[in-house]
């Protein structure tokens, strides 16, 4: 599985690692509780209830669950979208409640679901604007704020690294969704974050590009040692491409560990309420998760 | 079976990764894509459009000083421009005439449009990337409609017959923007946050509610009296005497270098609410601080000059298909654009059925309609 390893630090990685964090944990998470707030609000359910895990640096860990498992509240909880109503997160050892919006956004960057862009920014402008955290603020012409030549470099090897350098001038509101993901996910790595969190980053691409998006994941986390937490509905893309999986449910951890740990007959079967078969991928050995064929779905 | 079996296809991508680690292609991707032409905005770029922009503005104010219900010939206008206050020449009197016309009449007159045209694509701008909707104005909002029936309910109390009136109405306009604005804001609230579609049909609703009341008011008053505040909810831009003009400028001027001060910020919440806090933006205290600069803006306007329509929802829009839609150009070239545009109509409007004068805002939402549904039909992928 592993991807082309360099250990050259570009500008990119020297930016993001400025800090000198010696925490083994990107996030702690512990004994969160989420809710929508709402007038009846004693009575709505918890999206996450009692929820504690830690993510480690340097790690690519998935989340999967059913549909309203609260895979995507827990990420939103993560990028500070969200604020628990209980509990408390740690971001590298700090808390992160208390941190500012923007040097929340200098260490994780967000990969959104919807990455539907209405206004017809270039591709090269959406990915500078990744660039918006890390940059000056505050004077009278800070209405201009134009890019440093730094900037301008990292969000060129934000693209490249994303394989979108030929769509530079082109609109976003032209693009495909294949090429439109690829461009969010290198505004996302300009913001040189530490942390990436992803929702259902390969939800609406085709297989090539699912492939080349997870291959992608894999080399920043081997080559800058990039954290990574993905949701995602797709158990075997998650299977193959993570190093730990969080199984979800009813707002609660079920199971977390590696793909062996969680990805069993019993365990999904109990948690999607299907028949499933888990054989091995023939090429890395993992686990792999199939769908009970048409012929096997009535004897249930 | 879902998943390829990724071997093959990860080995192309990490011939990939290699291209792209190499050194040489990094600098050579430097030269062609980030700095590829129209990729990224750049100052020279800027500074090309907004100087050809105000060009094209000045030779617009020019040609509108000329028309009107007597022409004023170019050389004529070229000396009192040299000689505003100079010595009457050799035929003293006619040159009189023709400085008053000039500069008590057509000059304020066309700067007062410039000054509102300038104000109302601005504050269209920002509402457009604050609510990410292309049809967002502050019509929509009921900003427009709130400041009317400020400022009609102090004519109606007889605010505008007294020496103040320079002064009051724009603050009774003011007020109700702002009053619109806390109303709307109110109805549209939820969980501390904002959410856009909500904020959008409290706008409609609100405006339905504002427009019977100001029909109200008109209905009530005495028939000549009603006559005028039609024709000035219609949108008029009358010859102010300078120095109501010299404040109007000063107040709106300085509410447009506050919203200038946001053109990098409208380029985040463009992209949305949540990609807007995940980049760094506190998007509810954003919303709020350009929520009341519109306010205030709007309020000055609209008791100034009624209710011009389209200004604030097409200009940006035509803009925005030909600089793009980087806010830090987009904005201030609006602004010009804006002005431009209401100089040209209300030009139009003096002189088309003269010497019988039409409200600048009829002109504007006939020229401004039909430009709209084009770019509708033509360019219906950028506007859903």
């Amino acid at each position: 599985m592993s991807e082309v390893s360099g250990n050259r630090t570009d500008d990119a990685t020297r930016c993001g690692m400025t800090g000198t964090v010696d925490q083994r944990h990107a996030y702690d998470v512990q004994s969160v509780r989420f809710r929508y707030q709402s007038r009846e609000s004693n009575t709505t359910r918890w999206i996450l209830d009692d929820v504690s895990f830690q993510v480690y640096e340097g790690e690519v860990l998935g989340v999967v669950g059913p549909n309203g498992s609260g895979k995507t509240s827990l990420l939103k909880v993560l990028a500070r979208l969200l604020n628990p109503v209980e509990g408390r997160i740690d971001l590298f050892g700090r808390d992160l409640a208390s941190m500012p919006q923007r040097e929340v956004a200098c260490l994780v960057g967000v990969v959104p679901q919807d990455t539907y862009s209405l206004f017809p920014f270039t591709v090269a402008e959406t990915v500078l604007m990744g660039r918006f955290p890390h940059q000056p603020r505050g004077r009278w012409t800070g209405g201009l704020g134009w890019e440093s030549r730094e900037d301008v470099a990292i969000a060129q090897q934000a693209m490249m690294t994303m394989d979108i350098v030929q769509l530079a001038h082109r609109v976003v509101t032209d693009l495909s969704g294949g090429e439109r993901q690829r461009t969010v996910i290198a505004r996302a790595l300009a913001q040189t974050p530490k942390v990436l969190l992803l929702d259902e980053p390969t939800a609406f691409l085709d297989l090539h590009h699912q492939v080349e998006i997870c291959s992608v994941l894999r080399r920043l986390r081997d080559e800058r040692g990039l954290t990574v937490v993905l949701v995602s509905h797709d158990l075997n893309l998650v299977s193959q491409y993570c190093d730990r999986i969080l199984l979800m449910d009813r707002g609660r951890i079920v199971r977390l560990g590696g793909p062996d740990e969680v990805i069993e007959p019993d365990v999904l079967e109990s948690v999607y309420r299907c028949r499933v078969f888990v054989d091995r991928h023939p090429g890395s050995g993992l686990p792999r998760v199939t769908l009970p064929g048409r012929h096997l779905s009535g004897d249930n | 079976m879902t998943v390829p079996a990724p071997q093959p296809s990860a080995s192309i991508r990490s011939d990939a990764g290699a291209r792209v680690v190499s050194p040489e292609s990094e600098h050579a991707g430097l030269e062609i894509s980030v700095g590829a032409p129209g990729a990224i905005l750049t100052r020279s770029r800027w500074v090309m459009t907004l100087g050809s922009l105000g060009c094209v503005a000045m030779m617009v104010g020019l040609i509108g000083l000329h028309f009107g219900a007597q022409p004023i010939a170019y050389g004529d206008m070229l000396q009192v421009l040299v000689h505003p206050i100079g010595p009457g020449t050799a035929d003293g009197e006619a040159a009189d005439v023709t400085r008053t016309i000039m500069l008590q009449v057509r000059l304020p007159r066309m700067l007062l449009g410039f000054l509102v045209g300038c104000s109302l694509a601005s504050v269209g701008v920002a509402l457009q990337a604050l609510l990410r909707n292309p049809l967002a104005d502050p019509y929509v909002l009921g900003v427009s409609s709130g400041a009317a029936l400020g400022a009609a309910t102090g004519i109606l109390f007889g605010v505008g017959a007294t020496i103040l009136a320079d002064v009051a109405l724009p603050a009774c306009g003011f007020a109700g923007g702002l009053v619109a604005l806390v109303v709307v804001y109110r109805m549209a609230t939820r969980d501390e946050q904002l959410p856009i579609h909500s904020l959008l049909l409290a706008g409609v609703i609100l405006n339905a509610i504002f427009s019977a009341l100001i029909m109200f008011i008109t209905s009530i008053m005495e028939p000549n009296r009603s006559y005028g505040m039609t024709t000035w909810l219609m949108g008029t831009l009358t010859a102010p005497p300078y120095g109501g003009l010299v404040g109007l400028a000063v107040y709106l001027l300085i509410g447009l270098l506050f919203l200038f001060r946001h053109m990098r910020i409208l380029n985040i919440l463009a992209l949305g609410e949540e990609s807007a806090r995940t980049l760094g933006v506190d998007t509810e205290q954003t919303k709020r601080r350009i929520f009341v600069l519109t306010a205030l803006i709007t309020g000055a306007i609209v008791s100034v000059s009624g209710m011009i329509g389209f200004v604030g929802m097409v200009v940006p829009h035509a803009v925005r298909l030909t600089t793009g839609a980087d806010h830090r150009l987009l904005l201030p070239a609006s602004a010009l654009v804006g002005g431009t545009f209401l100089m040209g109509a209300d030009t139009v409007a003096r002189t088309l059925l003269s010497p019988v004068e039409i409200p600048v805002g009829i002109i504007t939402a006939l020229v401004g309609g039909p430009c709209f549904v084009y770019l509708l039909l033509w360019r219906k992928d950028r506007l859903t």
